[in-house]
């Protein structure tokens, strides 16, 4: 089970987090900082894994971003490389050649993407097709939030 | 009304909406925290605010913020409202929201639990699958708990969609509550054939999971699962399936037999490297479980071992990580077959990347024999000083530690060598592990007994060099060895060539700097070698060199009298004093070393961890038994006050015993000054310690100037332990020719028919013998040691809850809790419920009434949401009104709602739980029960509780227990209140005030159940009676009669408080304010403890402790109608005083005298 992701930049600034394992703030903000940390320390040249505590960090770079997820013990990390490629995917085929800026101002688009692909640590979809479908269905549901407030209240 | 619309939207114009706050955050660089703070003064504006697109763009924009760091749990009530929020545009703002920032601790999370579940019955899909993904993160056992049967109703939605996500959420309801699984399961396993390959994939990840915690209760599925994996092509199930088959074998090995193939098939045809990973691990797991008795499975360890080296070899840093990480799991089976890639690995070790060379590491461990021994450490010894980074080097050099005491140092052919290297690594600068080489130290010179001699001299090298590895600062860590050198030295002193220089070497000046422990060591051990020292000398006949040692003593020892640490302290004056006796008896010829070295006398020998534990109980020894009886409960402190004025007194004396010893110390110091002064022997110390040093004689004094040359200085005469790899080297070539002419003799006789197999035999490491005998002595145990010992499964383990058994039937009592009121609201309710509920729990398996049932829930489902709907709406009328006042006080009463919920629902197994903020003791509480007796006949008993209600501030719901008592059945009961002008019962609409309620249940011999019903009040300043019928038929073979019941419904005036927390600083405020009343009363006789006693006022009077000094605590609660009341309780002798203060006087001593009247009954 993935026990969260974490989606940060080469300047340390955190752009994604989502965690499938519930824990108080202050927890949240200690553990993040203290991975960002880590990760942001390792060599480029270095493997993508780390141990972390009871747990295995397995991160990737993409351009300036940075992916991280942290995962059990048993699981499988290229498994779990490949997840994090499919969410970079998912991004790509939702933007349309995805930046770090799409996550910035449309991060909770971007929330919405993986929480299609993964729910509660798993992966619930493998099709790409069948997760971007999810979401453009989902969106034609949504209007925008700023079309609905150009309109008049009255 | 027109204007504020208009004024909204005006205000609406300059809203910020999330790009333009993303896009100000950036543009304010350099005061954020400014911009920011001013943005979330914007978004408290726009929450207030009657629009929900507002809010769902103020509550995105707390998201955002979230994410960067800065608190919205102050937000968590606006999320809900977004949460709840028609239009799915919002909702799924709301659920993101509370998916980020929801945990177990927030107290909102309990007013969620209708409004998921309204989603997660939506008619829309995408409703229902933000619901769920939002569950799935802040899922709390009561949610889980509350929904489990709602979203196993949605494992067979027509949707795909919802079902695989549902199947994903069981997962997370099964870690929160685990009564769920069982009812679960079974749909869970039907979800393995779901035609959608999604779903099946999703039920596949869950059941992967819960095997792995579990295996054993999964078994059965192997076939299903084997089918599977056999017929299935992608690879995301693949990878899971293998993974829980890998759970699996080791609990069944005709399993992994199977197995075998179709995974060396898979190895040897998949090209996707997460696949094979997964699928070499699982053969390593299978062909650990076969063990190593089936000689045809080499194929495929060495198949597994060709993959991995290929993963090793790769370029890609992360194969190669994975690549060594898999080989360590083969190395602890089948270690042979993976020394043959000893060259890869060593390899490794050069690699930049410092995680793989840990894993190389790692391996080492497993792949020394014998004869690579010294080969492998002479490489990490080199390593070891070409690390970069303390934290490598450190694991260096424990992993050189670990390699070589390995099972009980099986590999090491030569302790010379080994002690050689450890005196080596004591020249590690600035290591933690300097404990690590002094354990392996004692440990090998104290069970090595032919080393000792060399040991020795090596320690007593150390000593010589201690300033080296005292002198730097930085090195502290490695000081530790001087402990293992002195102790060494003294003990074995017999061994030493050169006491007297070890001895002076012991008594430098330099020691001083060391830490206390270490120079204890070092004053104890000095005597030991002065013992042996002392026999020398007077064995030779040499009575001056012996008074001269006696001399070298007596001058030296009182630097470390000085000592501020008191062990040295006391052990050098001991020594001295001993030492100045000795002196005395020298004097007058008397031969003491005998007696001196008969202090020593003895051997340690090592004794095994274990030991203690393993010493056998002997017959007739019950180690449970009482020695003197417990003094009994009435004999406590608390009751006989000359008991305290005694206890009091001891304590005094004994706390004054260590001053005594002060005192009588400084006197005996002072006293030993004088006689030091008047001792023409003894040289007066002077202030100075420089002058000292002048005084007395010898090169050995002079200061040594510290020379602080951070390149590792080679201690001068130790011996580098490379020599001893040539010298073995040399050895074992001897051994091998003499072998060799042995064997030739050998092949002689045999004619050379065996000749490749026994030269190959010659390499093996079994024939190396060691240099010199080693004897390892074997660490003691007690005679009749237990042979088993059994290592204790950790009890806190979170997926230990899941073990259960799946293949039981379900038993009825199992069933999922469906929907239920826990608070009844109007009496419509139970009489609408209950019965349904009944017949659910007895027929669980009818499908028809099922299907029946599920239209009514629906029907119920739909009436309940409105009534939501519409509390919510008049919340936020109310709230619109009086926000800035109550915000506070809303979010304090939701907390209330959850505890007293959570109270009365644990009521009667955690009594304690409602003492919250009072510092608690762990002394256990007597079981307390809030219900008292209401009634009782031959045929029926009826307990009841009375808690306020939360929403109303006029009213108050009593919870009936009733027992049927007799063998018959009772039905048609109906329960009916004599109403007072203050007091009536709420009975549904249209009845009249004479009309009784009916019991919506009905009761089975030996069968009790809880029946609530709600009354109003319009003053709750006094205790109230009400008297009451409770009519019912009963039902046997004989026939059924009618009966009845008459009761008398007694609400106290604790029952109209609630238990409320409440912090010092807000009590403070609160008794300061004035307007309070006051009381207080003085109860005699109290004998239980004051933590019973407040637990007593906690569970029967609704107050929660503020805060608890001593025997005085501060406690705080509140009515249904916004009283405040405070107590303060003092806890005298054998008597209790509470002053109280409240906002109604009347309130207030009808409060204190309900509390006389519990306290006289203790």
């Amino acid at each position: 089970m993935i026990h969260f992701i974490l989606l940060f930049s080469r300047q340390g600034k955190l752009r994604l987090q989502k965690w499938y394992t519930t824990l108080p703030d202050k927890e949240k903000k200690k553990i993040v900082r203290e991975i960002v940390q880590i990760i942001l320390s390792r060599n480029q040249k270095t493997s993508s894994f780390v141990d972390w505590k009871d747990l295995k960090l397995v991160y990737k770079r993409y351009a300036s971003l940075y992916f991280c997820c942290a995962i059990e013990d048993q699981d499988n990390e290229l498994l779990t490389l490949e997840v994090v490629h499919r969410y970079v995917e998912l991004l790509d085929r939702y933007f349309g050649n995805v930046c770090e800026l799409d996550i910035i101002f449309n991060f909770e688009k971007a929330y919405f993407i993986l929480d299609e692909f993964i729910i509660g640590g798993e992966v619930q979809e493998t099709s790409k097709r069948s997760a971007v479908k999810a979401i453009e269905d989902s969106d034609m549901l949504q209007e925008t939030v700023e079309e609905y407030m150009n309109k008049p209240a009255f | 009304m027109a204007l504020k619309m208009v004024k909204g939207s005006i205000d609406r114009m300059f809203d910020k909406n999330l790009q333009d706050l993303v896009r100000g955050i950036r543009n304010h660089k350099e005061d954020e925290a400014k911009y920011i703070s001013q943005c979330i003064d914007e978004i408290k504006q726009e929450l207030k605010q009657d629009n929900i697109a507002v809010k769902a763009n103020a509550v995105c924009k707390l998201t955002y913020l979230q994410m960067l760091g800065y608190d919205i749990s102050w937000a968590a009530f606006n999320i809900i409202e977004v949460m709840s929020a028609s239009k799915f545009t919002f909702k799924r703002i709301g659920y993101l929201a509370a998916s980020q920032c929801f945990h177990e601790g927030t107290d909102v999370i309990m007013l969620t639990t209708n409004q998921i579940r309204k989603d997660l019955s939506s008619p829309n899909q995408y409703d229902t699958g933000v619901a769920l993904t939002g569950l799935s993160c802040f899922v709390t056992p009561d949610l889980a708990r509350d929904l489990a049967n709602d979203i196993m109703t949605l494992m067979s939605h027509t949707k795909p969609y919802i079902r695989k996500k549902a199947v994903l959420i069981m997962y997370k309801v099964f870690l929160k509550y685990p009564e769920s699984l069982r009812p679960a399961f079974p749909r869970l396993k039907e979800k393995l054939e779901d035609p959608d390959p999604g779903v099946q994939s999703a039920a596949v990840n869950v059941i992967c999971e819960l095997a792995r915690r579990n295996p054993k209760n999964y078994l059965s599925l192997a076939p299903l699962f084997f089918k599977l994996m056999t017929s299935s092509t992608n690879n995301w199930v693949l990878i899971k399936i293998i993974k829980l088959f890998g759970a699996l074998t080791p609990l069944e090995p005709r399993l992994g037999k199977k197995l075998i193939e179709p995974l060396t098939n898979l190895i040897h045809s998949t090209s996707a490297m997460s696949l094979l990973y997964e699928c070499v691990n699982t053969v390593i797991a299978v062909l650990i479980s076969l063990s190593s008795g089936m000689p045809n499975h080499s194929a495929s360890i060495q198949l597994c071992v060709q993959k991995l080296r290929i993963l090793i070899e790769d370029s890609d840093q992360n194969l190669k990580y994975l690549g060594l990480l898999a080989m360590s799991k083969i190395l602890k089976t089948h270690p042979k077959s993976v020394q043959s890639h000893k060259d890869l690995i060593l390899q490794c070790l050069d690699d930049k990347d410092e995680s793989i060379r840990l894993r190389a590491l790692d391996l080492l461990y497993g792949m020394v024999s014998k004869k690579n021994l010294m080969e492998i450490v002479k490489k990490l010894m080199i390593h070891v000083d070409k690390a970069e980074g303390t934290t490598y080097r450190d694991e260096l050099l424990t992993k050189i530690i670990d390699i070589c005491s390995q099972s009980n140092y099986q590999y090491i052919t030569n302790f010379e060598w080994y002690i050689s290297i450890l005196v080596e690594l004591t020249r590690l600068e600035g290591t933690r592990h300097g404990h690590l080489i002094a354990a392996q130290m004692l440990d090998v010179a104290i069970r090595v007994k032919a080393i000792r001699k060399f040991a020795v001299s090596q320690m007593a090298m150390l000593l010589d060099n201690a300033h080296l590895i005292a002198s730097n600062t930085q090195r502290n860590g490695i000081c530790e060895v001087l402990y293992a050198a002195a102790w060494i030295c003294g003990e074995f002193s017999e061994h030493l060539e050169e006491a007297n220089q070890t001895l002076e070497a012991m008594l430098r000046p330099k020691v001083t700097t060391l830490p206390g422990h270490i120079q204890a060591v070092y004053v104890q051990n000095m005597v030991k070698l002065y013992a042996s020292i002392l026999q020398q000398k007077e064995q030779a006949g040499e009575k001056e060199a012996a008074q001269e040692i006696t001399q070298l003593m007596i001058e030296r020892l009182p630097q470390f009298v000085q000592s501020a640490d008191l062990e040295v302290q006391e052990r050098a004056s001991c020594i001295l004093q001993l030492i100045k006796y000795i002196q005395k008896l020298q004097i007058k010829e008397v031969p003491v070393a005998e007696e001196v070295i008969a202090l020593f006398a003895g051997e340690l020998n090592p004794v095994a961890p274990k030991a203690q534990k393993k010493v056998p109980v002997p017959e007739g020894l019950d180690l449970d038994a009482w020695i003197n009886e417990p003094p009994s409960d009435s004999e406590s402190e608390e009751e006989k006050p000359k008991t305290i004025f005694h206890d009091e007194e001891q304590r005094h004396s004994r706390h004054r015993q260590p001053e005594i010893d002060e005192e009588e110390l400084a006197r005996r110091r002072e006293a030993r000054k004088q006689e030091q002064a008047n001792n023409p022997f003894y040289i007066k110390s002077s202030p100075s310690p420089q002058k000292r040093y002048q005084d007395t004689p010898g090169v050995e004094h002079i200061p040594v100037v510290q020379i602080d040359l951070s390149v590792p200085l080679k201690v001068p005469g130790m011996p580098m332990s490379d020599q001893y790899v040539k010298l073995e080297e040399e050895r074992r070539h001897k051994q091998k020719l003499e072998k060799d002419k042995k064997k030739k003799k050998q092949k002689k006789e045999k004619r050379g028919k065996h000749h490749r197999h026994n030269s190959l035999h010659t390499e093996s490491e079994e024939d190396i013998a060691p240099a010199h005998h080693v004897d390892i002595i074997t660490e003691e145990m007690p005679e009749n040691a237990l042979p088993s010992d059994e290592d204790d499964k950790d009890p806190n383990d979170p997926y230990k809850a899941l073990d259960i058994d799946l293949d039981k039937p379900l038993a009825d009592s199992e069933k999922l809790p469906v929907q239920r009121h826990r608070n009844v609201e109007t009496p419509k309710s139970p009489d609408a419920e209950a019965p349904l509920e009944e017949k659910k729990s007895k027929k669980p398996k009818k499908k028809e009434k099922k299907h029946k049932e599920k239209e009514r829930d629906k029907g119920k489902k739909k009436e309940k949401e409105k009534k939501m709907v519409e509390e919510e709406e008049e919340k936020k009328k109310s709230s619109k009104h009086k926000k800035k006042k109550h915000k506070k006080e809303k979010e304090e009463k939701s907390k209330d709602k959850k505890k007293s919920k959570k109270k009365s629902r644990q009521s009667e197994e955690e009594p304690a739980g409602s003492v919250q903020n009072g510092t608690l003791d762990d002394e256990p509480l007597p079981p307390m029960s809030s219900y008292r007796l209401l009634a009782e006949n031959p045929y029926i008993k009826m307990t009841y509780d009375i808690q306020g209600n939360l929403q109303h501030d006029s009213q108050v719901t009593v919870s009936v227990i009733f027992e049927n008592k007799s063998t018959s059945f009772l039905k048609s009961m109906e329960l009916n209140v004599l109403d007072s002008l203050n007091t009536k019962m709420l009975r549904p609409e249209g009845s009249s005030v004479h009309d009784g309620i009916p019991v919506p249940f009905q009761l089975p011999p030996g069968i009790s159940n809880e029946a609530q019903f709600v009354f109003t009040l319009q003053s709750i300043v006094m205790a109230q009676k009400l008297k009451g019928t409770l009519s019912f038929i009963v039902k046997n073979d004989e026939g059924s009669t009618h009966e009845k019941v008459d009761f008398k419904l007694h609400f106290s005036c604790a029952s109209y408080l609630i238990t409320t927390p409440c912090y010092s600083d807000a009590f403070a405020k609160l008794l300061e304010s004035g307007d309070l009343h006051m009381s207080s009363i003085k109860v005699d006789g109290i004998s239980i403890s004051f933590q019973h006693l407040l637990a007593k006022i906690c569970f029967h009077h609704h107050f929660s402790v503020v805060e608890r000094v001593d025997s005085c605590a501060s406690m705080y609660s509140r009515s249904i109608q916004g009283h405040h009341v405070c107590l303060l309780v003092k806890k005298g002798e054998n008597s209790v005083s509470i002053d109280g203060k409240c906002s109604d006087s009347t309130l207030l001593s009808n409060l204190l005298d309900e509390m006389k009247e519990t306290l006289s009954k203790c």
